[in-house]
Parts: C-alpha cells; sequence; structure tokens
C-alpha cells in the first residue's frame, strides 16, 4: 500500500480520543514504583558529595548493624562479581584515526568519585527509611581533589584530570566535511558572519523519576528487570551481553507505564544493573524508586556545547561554506548513546533547509566531573538548529535583508537533496511551510503591534527558525558505518484473534506519545475494524519478539511501519484463505472497508469470517497453508526521515526589568502524513513548552570551582510552566515521507528542536534599538537585564 | 524522613507545654515538611496545632484586623473584610506558593520561619502589624530580625497578628523564576504614621527602606521614587539575581506597587 492510499484510510487524520488516558486519569496507570512484589527490599545508594575525590576507604560496619539491614554493597563487591562497566553504544573515530577515549564507566565507583551524585555504595534494607538512614552511617573517606564543570576548563592546562585513560580529558575530536573546500570558499567571501554561542546544560526532569526493580527466580535462573525505560530490548540487550554477561534468554525486561522520559530513560544505569545483580546474590525482590533530588544529580543531561561558527556568503547573501567549531561537554562518564550526539546527530544537521555547498565541522568532546550528558529530546539536532537559526537570522540583520529573504534566498528546492554533510532530504518544501507560518503569525501586523508596545514602555521583537531534523532511525548499515554498534530496525507483531479483534505487539515504547490509540489507529484503518478492537502491547521483551524502543521521534515511521509490514503479511494470508472460501484465484481477491470480494463478482466476505477461519480451519486449504493469523515483521528503514518547519515567535521585554514574555509562537510543522491531529497538536504544544523552557528558563548550573550542582532542585532550576506560554499557533504543510509505507516522518522532538532560536532571535530583535548584539541562553529577565545595562555601558 | 513523634495538641496551653519540654511546633508544614521530608530537619516529636481551632479565624476589633495564627493563605485571600479594608494582604496571599500550598500553609507558621524570601514578613513589617503570643505581643519593627531569626522565645507561640488598616497599601512581588518566592518584594503601606516600605527577597531578611520611605512620604507617586538611591551593596546575590540586579529591582517594584495603590494598575 502506498502513503497516499494509507493516508486516505478512515482512522487516518482523526483525532480518536487517546485510548490510555481513561487508565492515567483515574490513577490507575501502573508505574514501577506501583508494583509490589513479595519478599522485597529497598536499595538506596550513597553518593558522592564531591566533585572529584579519591576514596580512600568505606567503613560499613556501624551500617551493617543498622536495623532492618540487609547488605551494602560497594565497588569492590562488583569487581569480586566481575561484573563490568556500563557500555557506550556508539564508536567514534578521531580525526587522527583513533578510536574515542572510552575510560571504564563503573556502576560502583572503583576508588574514585567522579562528579556530585556518582554511586559509591548500594544499601538494602528491609523499608526504605531504614535504607536511608543506614546509608548515612556508611563512613566514606574522600581525599577531595580539584574538579572541572565547565569544558572550557578541561583541556587547560594543568587541569584535573579525571580519568588516565583520557589524557587531558579529551574523549575525542571529530570531523565532517571538507575542511579545505571550505576554508578556500572562506577566502572569495563577500561576507562573514561570525557567533560564538553556549547551548544551556539542561535537566530533563521526566515527572516519574527513575525507578527499578530487580527479581530473580531461583528455580528457572531466570530475571526480571521492572524499570522505566525507553527501549526495554536495549536496555537487557546491554544489561546481558556487555555488563552482567547473562545469557538474554533468562533475562525478562518490562518497561511498565512510564511517565515521560525525553530521551534520559533510553539509557543503562548504574541502579538497573545494581538491583538486578543483588536480587540473585539476596534472592530477594530488590527495588529503587530516585527521588527528585537523585534525578537532578544522576540523570543523563542534555545539551551543554559551546560553539564558534562562521558563514561565508556571496554578496548577495547567498552562504558558500559554513565552518564550526563545538566543544561538547560528555560529563564524568561515556552513557550510552553520548557519544553520537554532538557528531552524528549535530553535525549532519548543519546543513539545514540551505544549499549551503560546503560544510565543515569539528567537535571536541571533553569529560568534566560532572553528571553524564546523552540525548535529550531533540538530542544533536536543538544544538544544531540553534546554532544555524542564530547565525542565518544575524547574518540577515548584518546584510540588511529580512529574516524571511535571507532564509528564502538560500532554501533547498528540489528534492531529493544530497547535503555537504551526509543525509539526503527526500522530500520538502520549505517555501511553503515560511509561507504560511508568515501568514499565521500574521507578520503583516507585526510593525503595528511594536508600536503598539513601544507606547507601553516595552520593546516587541520578531524572531524565525526555520528547522530541520533528521528522525525516524535509522538504516542500520548507515548507522553502523558512523559507529553505531546497534542496528536501528523496529518489530512489530500482528495477531488477529479467532473473533477478529487484534493484538498487537511492538517494540517501540510509549511513555506519553500516544502508541495505544496512533499504532491502533494504523492497523484498524488497515483491516478495517473499530479501533476499539485493536489492542496495542509494548514495553515487555517476554511478550514483544524484539525492540529497538522509542526516540528520535521514531515510533511511527520505523515502528509504525513494522506494523505496516506485519499488516501486509496478514493481508497476504488473509487472501489466501478468502480466496479458497469464496471458490476464487488468490489474485482476483480484495481487500477493502474490512471486506474480502471477488473481483468482477458481488461475493463478499467479512474479515472476522476470514480470522475464524485461520483458527477453525475445517474449510481450509492446510495442504498449502498453515493455519492462523498471526505474523511478525521487522522493518529497516532506508533512509532517516525529515520534519522540517518555520516557527515564527514574537516577544514583549520590559527594558526596566529584563522582563521577557512570549506574546505569540506560531509553528508551522511539515510531518508529513498526520495519523492523529490532536495528539500531533500535543507533541508540539510539548515541545514547544520544553524549546521556550530552555530560550528562556531552563539552565543547569555548576559551581564552576567546585563543580557542586547549583541547581539541583526546582527552587532553583526553572520548569516552565502553563502561564509561561501563549497560545500557540499550530498550522501543518504535508510532503509525504518518500521511503516509508506510511508517509509520516515524526513530530515528537520538532517543538523542541525549532523553538529556542526563534525565541533567541526575537529577544535580539526586540533588544537591538539598545545596542544589544548578543546573548546567550537562557534569556532569563536577569540575563537580560545585565545585557541592556552592559550595552548601555 | 526521620523517624519522629507526632502530637496532636488540644490547646494551646498543651502545645506551650510540649514546646516547653523540646517539641518542634507544625502549623502548616508547607516549609518544614518539605525539609523533613529531604532529611534537611530531624524533629523528634512534632506539636501539631491543627486542632486548636481558636487559632484560625478572622476578626476586625479597634478598627485593626486580627488574623489568627493558623488561618490558611487561602483564607485570607478570599475573605471578604479583608478584601474590603486591605486588599494588598489579601493580593499577597493569593499569591504565595500554590494552590496546593495556599490551602495548608499558615500566617502564622510562614512568620515564624521569616524565610528572607517570604512574602508575609513583609505586610507584617509594612502595615506595622502586631505578632501576638502567648505571652506577650510585639511589634513587627522588633520581631523580624533576619535570617530566619525572629524575637521569639523558644518556647513562644504566636496566637494572632494584628493589622491596623492603612490609608492604602499595595504589595508588588517579582517572582524568583523557578521557586516563585518573591525575588524582590515590595509592600507599601501609606498609614495615618506616614508611608512604610518593607522588603522581602532582597536581603537576609525583610527591611524597611527609610529613603523610599522619606521619598514617599514627600509626595505619594511613582515619580517620587524614580531618583532615590537603592545600596545594592547589602543586597543578596545569586544565581537567580545580582545585588545591582535586586536594587533595580526594589525601585521598579515599589513604583508599581505604588501605582497599585493609587489604583494605576501597575
Amino acid at each position: 500500500m502506498g502513503s497516499n492510499d494509507f493516508a486516505n484510510l478512515p482512522y487516518i487524520g482523526e483525532s480518536v480520543l487517546r485510548k490510555e488516558d481513561e487508565r492515567f486519569l483515574t490513577g490507575t496507570g501502573q508505574y514501577t514504583d506501583d508494583i509490589q512484589l513479595n519478599n522485597m527490599v529497598y536499595a538506596y545508594f550513597v553518593r558522592s558529595p564531591h566533585a572529584h575525590a579519591t576514596i580512600k576507604s568505606i567503613n560499613k560496619t556501624d551500617a551493617l548493624a543498622a536495623p532492618g539491614v540487609v547488605a551494602i554493597y560497594d565497588g569492590q563487591d562488583v569487581v569480586d562479581a566481575k561484573i563490568n562497566g556500563l557500555p557506550c553504544g556508539w564508536l567514534i573515530t578521531s580525526t587522527d584515526g583513533e578510536p574515542m577515549k572510552e575510560p571504564p564507566h563503573p556502576i560502583l565507583c572503583q576508588g574514585k568519585a567522579r562528579y556530585v551524585g556518582d554511586h559509591v555504595a548500594m544499601v538494602l534494607a528491609d523499608s526504605l527509611e531504614q535504607a536511608r538512614d543506614a546509608a548515612e552511617l556508611v563512613e566514606v573517606d574522600y581525599d577531595v581533589l580539584p574538579a572541572i564543570a565547565d569544558i572550557r576548563d578541561a583541556g587547560k592546562d594543568g587541569a584535573p584530570q579525571l580519568h588516565d585513560e583520557a589524557p587531558n580529558n579529551h574523549c575525542y575530536k571529530w570531523a565532517i566535511g571538507d575542511k579545505a573546500g571550505v576554508d578556500k570558499a572562506f577566502e572569495q567571501a563577500a561576507h562573514v558572519t561570525k557567533i560564538d554561542l553556549v547551548n544551556n546544560r539542561l535537566v530533563p526532569n521526566a515527572m516519574e523519576p527513575r525507578a527499578a526493580i530487580g527479581c530473580y527466580n531461583r528455580a528457572a535462573d531466570e530475571y526480571t528487570l521492572y524499570v522505566s525505560n525507553q527501549n526495554p530490548h536495549v536496555e537487557r540487550l546491554l544489561l546481558t551481553a556487555f555488563v552482567m554477561g547473562l545469557p538474554e534468554h533468562k533475562v525478562r525486561v518490562i518497561a511498565p507505564d512510564v511517565g515521560g522520559g525525553f530521551g534520559s530513560k533510553i539509557y543503562l544505569y548504574a541502579e538497573d544493573v545494581c538491583v538486578t545483580w543483588a536480587a540473585k546474590k539476596l534472592n530477594r525482590t530488590v527495588k529503587w524508586t530516585a527521588d527528585r533530588t537523585e534525578a537532578f544529580l544522576s540523570d543523563a543531561h542534555g545539551r551543554d556545547h559551546v560553539t564558534h561558527a562562521e558563514m561565508a556568503m556571496d554578496k548577495n547573501g547567498k552562504f558558500l561554506a559554513f565552518r564550526v567549531h563545538t566543544d561538547a561537554n560528555m560529563g564524568a562518564y561515556l552513557s550510552t548513546f553520548s557519544t553520537c550526539i554532538p557528531t552524528i546527530l549535530y553535525a549532519t544537521l548543519l546543513a539545514g533547509q540551505y544549499t549551503t555547498p560546503q560544510v565543515y565541522v569539528e567537535v571536541d568532546a571533553w569529560f568534566t566531573n560532572t553528571a553524564p550528558v546523552d540525548a535529550y529530546r531533540g538530542a544533536g539536532r536543538p544544538e544544531a538548529t540553534y546554532l544555524l537559526e542564530r547565525i542565518v537570522s544575524r547574518a540577515g540583520w548584518e546584510l540588511g535583508l529580512s529574516q524571511d529573504e535571507i532564509r528564502r534566498r538560500n532554501f533547498i528546492n528540489e528534492f531529493p537533496y544530497q547535503t555537504p554533510v551526509a543525509l539526503q532530504y527526500d522530500t520538502g518544501d520549505f517555501h511553503q511551510c515560511l509561507d504560511k507560518a508568515m501568514e499565521l503569525a500574521d507578520v503583516a501586523g507585526f510593525e503595528s503591534r511594536r508600536k503598539e508596545s513601544t507606547s507601553k514602555g516595552l520593546l516587541r521583537g520578531i524572531g524565525y527558525s526555520s528547522y530541520i531534523e533528521a528522525c525516524g532511525l535509522a538504516p542500520s548499515n548507515i548507522a553502523g558505518a558512523l559507529g553505531a554498534r546497534a542496528g536501528l530496525f523496529e518489530c512489530g507483531e500482528v495477531r488477529v484473534h479467532p473473533t477478529g479483534s487484534v493484538t498487537v505487539f511492538t517494540g517501540s515504547h510509549s511513555h506519553g506519545q500516544g502508541h495505544e490509540t496512533t499504532f491502533a489507529q494504523v492497523v484498524a484503518a488497515r483491516l478495517g475494524i473499530p479501533v476499539e478492537n485493536v489492542d496495542i502491547v509494548h514495553g515487555d521483551t517476554g511478550r514483544v519478539p524484539f525492540g529497538m524502543g522509542t526516540y528520535g521521534s521514531r515510533s511511527i515511521s520505523v515502528g509504525g511501519s513494522a506494523i505496516m509490514r506485519a499488516i501486509d503479511k496478514i493481508e497476504a494470508k488473509a487472501k489466501k484463505i478468502a480466496a479458497h472460501l469464496m471458490e476464487a484465484s488468490d489474485t482476483d481477491i480484495e481487500f477493502a472497508n474490512g471486506e474480502f470480494t471477488v473481483k468482477g463478482t458481488d461475493k463478499k466476505i467479512p474479515f472476522a469470517q476470514v480470522a475464524l477461519t485461520a483458527y477453525v480451519p475445517h474449510n481450509y486449504p492446510l495442504e498449502t497453508l498453515e493455519p492462523g493469523l498471526n505474523e511478525t515483521a521487522f522493518y529497516d528503514p532506508t533512509n532517516f526521515t525529515f520534519p522540517a518547519g518555520t516557527y515564527i515567535c514574537e516577544v514583549e521585554i520590559n527594558p526596566k526589568t529584563g522582563e521577557t514574555r512570549v506574546d505569540r509562537f506560531t509553528a508551522m510543522d511539515d510531518f508529513g502524513t498526520i495519523i492523529n491531529p490532536m495528539i500531533v497538536e500535543g507533541q508540539v504544544h510539548g515541545g514547544l513548552a520544553q524549546g521556550i523552557g530552555q530560550a528562556l528558563m531552563e539552565h543547569c548550573v555548576y559551581d564552576r570551582e567546585t563543580a557542586q550542582l547549583l541547581t539541583g532542585s526546582f527552587m532553583d532550576y526553572t520548569m516552565p510552566r502553563a502561564d509561561d506560554l501563549p497560545n500557540f499557533k499550530i498550522g501543518h504543510v504535508c510532503t509525504p515521507c518518500t521511503t516509508n509505507p506510511l508517509g509520516t516522518k515524526g513530530c515528537g522532538e520538532a517543538g523542541a528542536i525549532g523553538s529556542p532560536p526563534a525565541v533567541m532571535n526575537a529577544v535580539l530583535d526586540a533588544l537591538a534599538p539598545l545596542g544589544v548584539k548578543d546573548l546567550d541562553m537562557p534569556a532569563t529577565p536577569h540575563r537580560v537585564w545585565q545585557a541592556i545595562e552592559q550595552a548601555k555601558a | 524522613m526521620y523517624q519522629f513523634e507526632f502530637k496532636r495538641a488540644e490547646s494551646l496551653d498543651q502545645a506551650a507545654q510540649w514546646v516547653n519540654d523540646g517539641g518542634q511546633l507544625l502549623a502548616g508544614g508547607q516549609t518544614m515538611l518539605a525539609s523533613m521530608k529531604q532529611r534537611l530537619m530531624q524533629p523528634e516529636t512534632l506539636i501539631d496545632l491543627n486542632s486548636i481551632s481558636q487559632l484560625a479565624g478572622i476578626c476586625e476589633e479597634n478598627g485593626a484586623i486580627t488574623i489568627g495564627a493558623m488561618t490558611r493563605h487561602q483564607a485570607v485571600a478570599t475573605d471578604s473584610l479583608i478584601i474590603s479594608k486591605v486588599p494588598a494582604l489579601a493580593h499577597l496571599a493569593g499569591g504565595i506558593g500554590d494552590k496546593q500550598v495556599r490551602a495548608m500553609g499558615t500566617l502564622g507558621g510562614s512568620v515564624a520561619n521569616n524565610d528572607p524570601a517570604a512574602c508575609y514578613p513583609s505586610a507584617v513589617l509594612g502595615l506595622n502589624a502586631t505578632v501576638k503570643t502567648n505571652q506577650r505581643e510585639i511589634a513587627a519593627d522588633d520581631f523580624f530580625q533576619g535570617l530566619y531569626a525572629t524575637a521569639l522565645e523558644p518556647s513562644e507561640i504566636i496566637t494572632a497578628i494584628r493589622f491596623p488598616v492603612p490609608e492604602m497599601a499595595a504589595y508588588a512581588k517579582f517572582k524568583q523564576p523557578a521557586s516563585r518566592y518573591a525575588l524582590v518584594g515590595v509592600f507599601v503601606a501609606k498609614t495615618a504614621q506616614g508611608v512604610r516600605v518593607a522588603i522581602t527577597g532582597a536581603g537576609n531578611g525583610v527591611f524597611r527602606h527609610a529613603g523610599l520611605e522619606q521619598a514617599l512620604n514627600a509626595s505619594f507617586s511613582a515619580e517620587a521614587v524614580e531618583n532615590v538611591a537603592i545600596d545594592a551593596s547589602d543586597l543578596s546575590g545569586d544565581l537567580h539575581a545580582s545585588p545591582q540586579y535586586r536594587a533595580q529591582l526594589i525601585k521598579i517594584q515599589t513604583q508599581r506597587a505604588v501605582n497599585q495603590a493609587l489604583g494605576k494598575g501597575s
């Protein structure tokens, strides 16, 4: 079935109410911490209060004697148990041909703590309070060492060294593009625009903190790990094959209802391994749930780049070449996918929507005494978009071109388009997105709104951002060539029951995305059955054949396509059954609206009858066809998908206080085919909230000297709230993706990717009359006021 | 949370007795319970004041409004007497924390805690209120003594606070973006005895500003504040605001409060 045919089916494009909402809204969701099992003990982690310290000794005597304490394990116990460190899933090769530096990432510190919150010991007790009480009695003798928090300090002479394996705290130097060609283009440029910027570090802050329960069944020698995670099969693979040396078939990973991930629950964390390991060691069920402080300290953080970039242009503002250097913070250890974020998922997006013929990007990755940094909603693509859209806006201002004109002059018009940084865009319509965004945003009325603001003593600015992202991760062969240590296909199993209802098992994982509805719509549309008759099962390696999980806005395009493939198989087999029942040839059977018909006749039978026949094969071609109607498919995409769009933001700033209010925000996205517009709109809203949060509020700050986390709670880390946001104006352009059967591109991250530069460009536009030329995120009132004061001075 | 003993006092005398024995008072608990959950506080005994009904309530006596120590923020925010006599106080209470905090948090608890960024101390000081305890009455100017410090004796319990009714008053809070406590909050009151300006969030505790009061006594207008020098050297500096920014916000928030008091909007 082609994507155009698919888009015209019933249910496709319908805002079906979310099937999962009833349980979430009535409090009957089942999150990891809701699960109570027999024989349970509670884990609490002794965490390093120091950013960098040698652990001279650990005295557990008093703690072991405390009430309820069952055991206390430290790094030595991990060594004795021969448990490996946490692996990194993506190998980056440096420009000199050397592999990246990959120091050990132990699940419990081995003689040294490298960030505040690093895991020193695990205390297990009959109750959580007892475990916490005992944890305070564990005496750790630290020798505190100087620490590094800021990447700009990591490579300095005499800087404290985190790992023996990584001299100068350097993880890798990676590059893409033709440096000589780019340098030459700069020599011929009529104009060069330069920029220095910081992409601010963020804490993911999923509503549900991480949690894990390790279980062990001695009779079968089998483990079960319940964990708040976005990809249980990946979690199992990493846990068994890389860390614990267990056979995969002896471990079941269940990720039940998960309250948000934003990337932070992709990874295998130390706590997940610890509870699994301890479950067998103690023959008890071991439960751990992070409190919010632990989430701030130990969830993988996002972003944290420092970048210098230059754009070479001809006299008409046509981009000739783009040259970028980025320093990226890896944190203290390499988290699961940390290394590919500032490289593969970042630099390859730096052509953006533009025909820039040459791009050269160099990235240095550094270790610091901070929590590991990894993918966070957008993962590399927000950093790329922020950089590119800031410099494009600046180029327009410098050349005296309007913000739409500088973009129009450089937009890609023909597809497919091969960028100079590896990606090939299959389709898009960037002009249409920009035009429709400007219309929806009422750009024509901006000047009169600006005057009105001026009359109130306020500054109004307008900012643009035309983003593109690569989603639908990913063709496994391409990912492998780029260093991925895993495939990136997806699996779907469609099980038609005898009465015609359907259970779908998907390797995608829903932690807020609404898959139970969207995927059911896909299946119901294809099979011509009511959406109520389709249930989606996900998040359980014991029930789902396999899966690579949910991240990178891949679920519908990759997971959905796997389901489409399985339905193709169902349909093909069902046609054979129908042909037998109607005494016709397979090739004469047509299937539409839930009915099988014989071409050119009025013969027809409903889907349910075929389903029943498959399981009650009395009148059935048993000699040539197996009974049953249950098919599994694996789908490996042939290309990434490329959602794109234009966002326009208007802000109003009070110059006396720096107060900055987003007054209007317009998002015009091209997500290709949309299955459930309500869910897509919700995804865009959430993404915009996070992107506006990054632009104006959120900032994870470590003390530059001590590397103590200064924003370790919601008292100091600002989350965006409903009253910080305007009513969003959202519209769509549709150029269906040409490389998957649905025509979908993915919508989960766009809002967070496209919005930060739109907001910051609006802020800078508003402040331009005061002489402010530059400002880093987040543009808090304090920072905006300081920028104004500095411009005055 | 550490283990503790929970005792529910049935009378003020009983609470006072238990406090004498070393117990820790529990009012609305909106600061203390969070601190206990984070193991930052470790009281052995909690004395719950929530059953002593005489500690809650709002009444008018001798031209002043008396508010019981256990009166919730939400009750103050929505009380018709307060809205008609001291609307600034209702407005302030309605802006504390969130709905959940306002449903539980109390006037007495906030004032006794004297958080340097809390809203209520600025109203108590700005309105020249009197803090009534089970032992005596304490003038606002004597009550607040810096960071989390008050004139309360260890065994003393706030029973009510008496607020004189001003000619006009207003509270202008500039929220710390994350916590939404006062980054700078300014309570301005015009009374028969003169203008009082009480500032919270900006220093080691609520304080009055003589320069602003003088300027506003000369002319109760936003313009009068424009040229008042605000010394940044005594102000707090942190992640969210430098002392210089706080100085600027004191001026702006004072002007906003004055305009609000004058019914000019902010």
